[in-house]
């Protein structure tokens, strides 16, 4: 095995000494990918506006086998408590990228197997394909493998990942996380990214939506304040199914969600939306690349940006046409609202369209609070600082409203108020 | 439907020549050799007679030139262009520069009256419609080739102190202007081919409009490739001071050839406190044939700097012809209150591919852009809209609209929509629109139950998407550009 060198890989070269020990031939072509391409720089298209010098300096090593249990019991209780339906759902937990059936609850309706049993890496992310995926392939530790028969209801299941580091960054996790519905399944899968410190997460998740089924997939991003996540989702949907995305970019100091969606047959629908709530000198990234590759499927993406202090948000979206997928309905748009001078956002929605019987529209605005708004709120006797807050609220709310699993909508907006006191700082 | 009958009696008129520009003109030429080095260089410079420190000027783009790759983020694909299989200086052969109308070529002026540029002055009102009155005439510099063969009306405008002339004399007459804004929006070493066409332009216009001057007549540049294997890049300057204006017409075209001819253009515009340009483009190069064979290279550098407070820069543009574009008419809003505009029309048909936008660059607090872009795709064509709006820090209270519309006519083009927006700067509003659809089924069978053919009904309601463009365009330019529309289109429906 090649070793890597710092100086040509860039970030790469944090990871040269775990990257040199991999087993497994699915694991060593991720490898060679890697040294071939590096990990992006903003040269890349698209990395162009996320660089990944958060990462740091220091050569990352695998997570420890052994997790201070308090800690992570404390995080899970965190979470628990923001939401009083969340306690009696099941539940997967990961500390570190790694199963803590400790502190899981298992659900009958779900079969659940681990990466680490079954070393399964998925048809659908493909490692040449995007260098972070490759990454996870070289040094995925493990995953829930989630299925559910055909016609099951499987109601909702929470899947908390967990992320204990220190002060500077010293280890990453690759978890490799698989969804398949059968035909007619329906789950509601809530993706907590929680944890404290400095760490760096990188998971992949590979969905197939069988035909007529419909995942809801909620992902909260509350990581570690000094945390770099940087996810990827591969979602492949059947003819008339339905896959319903929705992320939420609040804690962390570099985090980007990135969904490749595929509408496959006809009549399936895609909705990829997403809010992030950033301040300090946050970076948050949603990038999504949605592929109509059959006639008669729908794509909504409604993406909104609310940025505070020297935070930067980013957003990438594609929609792709292909030329078999006439009728294709799509829309996508994307605001962002700034509230300090030093905020700054980067949009590039992108429409690639090969059919002509179609309908695609995409928008983006930008601005700052409306001031007419805030006389308007301040003339009725409304303080400042509450009057801002309500606006604030406004923007987002008809976002969060396109969560339909009541219990997930809930917890986004109460982690939402909780970042909410940032407002005060810009 | 008056614009229906009009297109269409154009295209009767037409016949089966569906590029009726593809003629070669047979007069003297004066080639340098194929290939590009120094000594081309110092040959052009020689030719043109200009002074050391343009030559230099050429000779430190050129070295810039060779550390530079050709950029490949654009979406067109094209087999890499031998840059040393190109003649880059190619000149119909003439004494010492034409003094007047008659000392040009006649097998040259015949090829613009073919091309019905309005050379002559005084065939100049002829083609103005009987009972709208007076109107102002076109003050034409027609490119050939590598140089500016004939400036029109020179005289008139010299009187309202308006410079506009060949951008090689201007070099030798008035060398402190050129000296100090050439180059100053759009640098050497900006791109690849800006870099290529400082080290090698041959010719292009040079406008200059002095304090307070509202130009008297619109401006006008034709550019046309006739010899094979020839390369053009052309040069334009248009420096417009306080409180002045102007509004400048540009023109192309280029015989069918089964090669490919590179042209690229850098074109800079300057507009000092209250000065406005208005720029407008019919770029009808040749496009290739139906298989995609020959045809016009089209990468182009078009910049505005608005350096005045409250100056206005506005491009039109019309693009129907090239084999590819490559092109990003911009604008840099420095001044205070400053003002850009980007209205564009891009179809592309058969095998040609397109990629052009706009870049708004918001330095200065009030600036506001406007960016209305209209793309056309049928054949198999490919056609992408990329723009830029960029937001900087001081731009507080910029604004930004943008509109890009997109249509497909037939399942085998493609429409692409690449917009980047930046926004630095919380007190600015940017809005940014786009769809894409096809001709509406119940538009065409509103125009079809009303007697129109297919081919008419599409062409009346291309025009009606393309409205809010062709409204921005001079009268003259708009009617030709209906006719570009209806012609490029041709064969593309049923």
């Amino acid at each position: 095995m090649n070793t890597i060198s710092p100086d040509r890989s860039g970030p790469l070269a944090l990871f040269s000494q775990r990257l040199e020990g991999v087993a497994g031939a699915e694991r060593q072509q991720a490898v060679a990918a890697l040294q071939r391409v590096g990990l992006p720089s903003r040269r890349v298209e698209a990395w162009k506006y996320t660089a990944l010098r958060a990462l740091g300096q220091t050569s990352l090593a695998a997570p420890a086998a052994t997790y201070d249990v308090m800690a992570a019991r404390a995080v899970l209780d965190d979470v628990l408590a923001a939401q009083d339906t969340l306690a009696g759902l099941p539940r997967l937990v990961f500390v570190n990228g790694r199963h803590a059936p400790e502190l899981s609850v298992l659900s009958e309706a779900i079969k659940v197997t681990f990466f680490v049993d079954t070393l399964r890496f998925g048809t659908a992310a493909a490692p040449d394909r995007d260098p972070l995926v490759a990454l996870n392939t070289a040094l995925a530790e493990d995953g829930a493998q989630m299925q559910v028969e055909a016609g099951v209801d499987a109601g909702a299941l929470l899947l908390l990942s967990i992320g204990l580091g220190g002060q500077d960054s010293t280890f990453s996790f690759h978890p490799r996380h698989a969804v398949v519905l059968e035909a007619g399944a329906r789950l509601a899968l809530l993706c907590v990214q929680a944890g404290q410190g400095a760490y760096f997460h990188n998971p992949v998740t590979d969905i197939s939506v069988g035909n007529g089924a419909a995942l809801e997939h909620v992902t909260l991003q509350l990581e570690g304040d000094a945390a770099v996540s940087l996810g990827t989702v591969y979602a492949n949907v059947a003819g008339e199914g339905v896959y319903d995305s929705f992320a939420l970019g609040v804690d962390g100091l570099l985090l980007r969600h990135e969904v490749h969606a595929r509408l496959g047959a006809s009549r399936a629908a895609v909705h990829v939306n997403g809010v992030q709530r950033l301040g300090a000198t946050q970076v948050g990234d949603m990038t999504s690349v949605i592929t109509h590759a059959a006639p008669d499927c729908i794509s909504r993406q409604t993406v909104r940006n609310v940025l505070d202090g020297h935070a930067r948000g980013v957003f990438q979206g594609k929609v792709l046409v292909e030329q078999i997928a006439q009728k294709t309905d799509g829309y996508q748009m994307n605001q962002a609202l700034l509230l300090s001078p030093d905020a700054e956002i980067d949009a590039k929605p992108e429409l690639e369209i090969y059919a002509d019987d179609v309908r695609c529209s995409h928008g983006a605005t930008v601005g700052a609070l409306d001031d007419e708004q805030l006389f308007y709120l301040r003339s009725r006797g409304v303080p400042e600082a509450q009057a801002r807050q309500m606006l604030i609220e406004a923007f987002l709310d008809e976002t969060l409203a396109l969560i339909a699993h009541e219990g997930a909508q809930a917890l986004c907006r109460a982690m939402l108020a909780r970042k909410g006191g940032v407002g005060a700082s810009a | 439907m008056p614009v229906a009958t009009e297109t269409k009696e154009a295209v009767e008129k037409l016949g089966q020549s569906t590029y009726k520009w593809g003629f070669e003109t047979d007069i003297e030429m004066d080639l340098a050799p194929k290939g590009l080095n120094e000594d081309i260089i110092r040959l052009i410079s020689s030719r043109k007679e200009e002074p050391g420190w343009m030559l230099e000027w050429r000779l430190a783009a050129f070295r810039t030139w060779q550390s530079m790759e050709d950029p490949k983020w654009a979406k067109v694909s094209y087999p890499p262009i031998d840059y040393q299989d190109i003649h880059y200086y190619a000149a119909p052969r003439s004494k010492a520069g034409p003094k007047s109308l008659d000392e040009v070529d006649p097998a040259l002026l015949k090829t613009y009256e073919k091309l019905g540029i309005p050379l002559h002055e005084q065939a100049l009102l002829a083609g103005v419609e009987p009972g709208e009155g007076e109107r102002l005439p076109v003050a034409v510099d027609a490119v050939f080739d590598s140089v500016s063969v004939a400036t029109t009306f020179r005289k008139t405008l010299a009187e309202a102190g308006v410079i506009f002339c060949p951008i090689s004399e201007a070099i030798r007459e008035h060398p402190d202007l050129v000296r100090r804004y050439l180059g100053s929006v759009v640098p050497a070493g900006d791109n690849f081919y800006s870099a290529l066409n400082s080290a090698v332009f041959t010719d292009g216009s040079f406008v200059y409009v002095p304090k307070g001057v509202r130009c008297p007549m619109e401006l006008s540049t034709y550019f046309r490739i006739n010899a094979r294997n020839t390369g053009q890049f052309e040069r334009t300057l248009i420096v417009v001071e306080e409180g002045a204006s102007v509004s400048y017409l540009e023109g192309c075209t280029a015989p069918m050839r089964d090669e490919n001819q590179l042209h690229a253009a850098v074109v800079e515009l300057v507009a000092m406190d209250d000065a406005s340009i208005k720029y407008s483009t019919v770029q009808n190069w040749y496009p290739g044939d139906e298989e995609g064979r020959g045809g016009i290279y089209n990468f182009v550098t078009k910049r505005g700097a608005c350096r005045g407070a409250r100056s206005k820069i506005s491009w039109t543009q019309v693009e129907t012809g090239s084999a590819i574009t490559w092109k990003y008419p911009s604008c840099i809003l420095q001044g205070e209150g400053s003002v850009g505009e980007f209205y564009s029309v891009a179809v592309t048909n058969n095998c040609q591919q397109a990629d052009t936008g706009t870049k708004m660059i918001h330095l200065g607090r009030n600036t506001r852009s406007t960016i209305i872009a209209k793309t056309i795709s049928a054949g198999r064509s490919d056609s992408t809209y990329r723009g830029l709006v960029r937001v900087q820090p001081k731009a507080s209270g910029a604004r930004n609209f943008t509109q890009c519309d997109s249509l497909l006519i037939g399942d085998k083009c493609g429409a692409h929509t690449v917009p980047y927006i930046e926004c630095r700067n919380m007190a600015a509003r940017v809005e940014h629109e786009a769809t894409t659809s096809k001709i509406s089924e119940d538009q065409l069978f509103y125009c079809r139950q009303r007697g129109l053919s297919e081919e008419d009904a599409v062409g009346l309601i291309v025009n009606g998407f393309c409205r809010d463009v062709l409204k921005e365009l001079p009268m003259e330019f708009a009617v030709e550009a209906q006719k570009l529309l209806q012609i490029s289109l041709e064969g593309s429906v049923g």
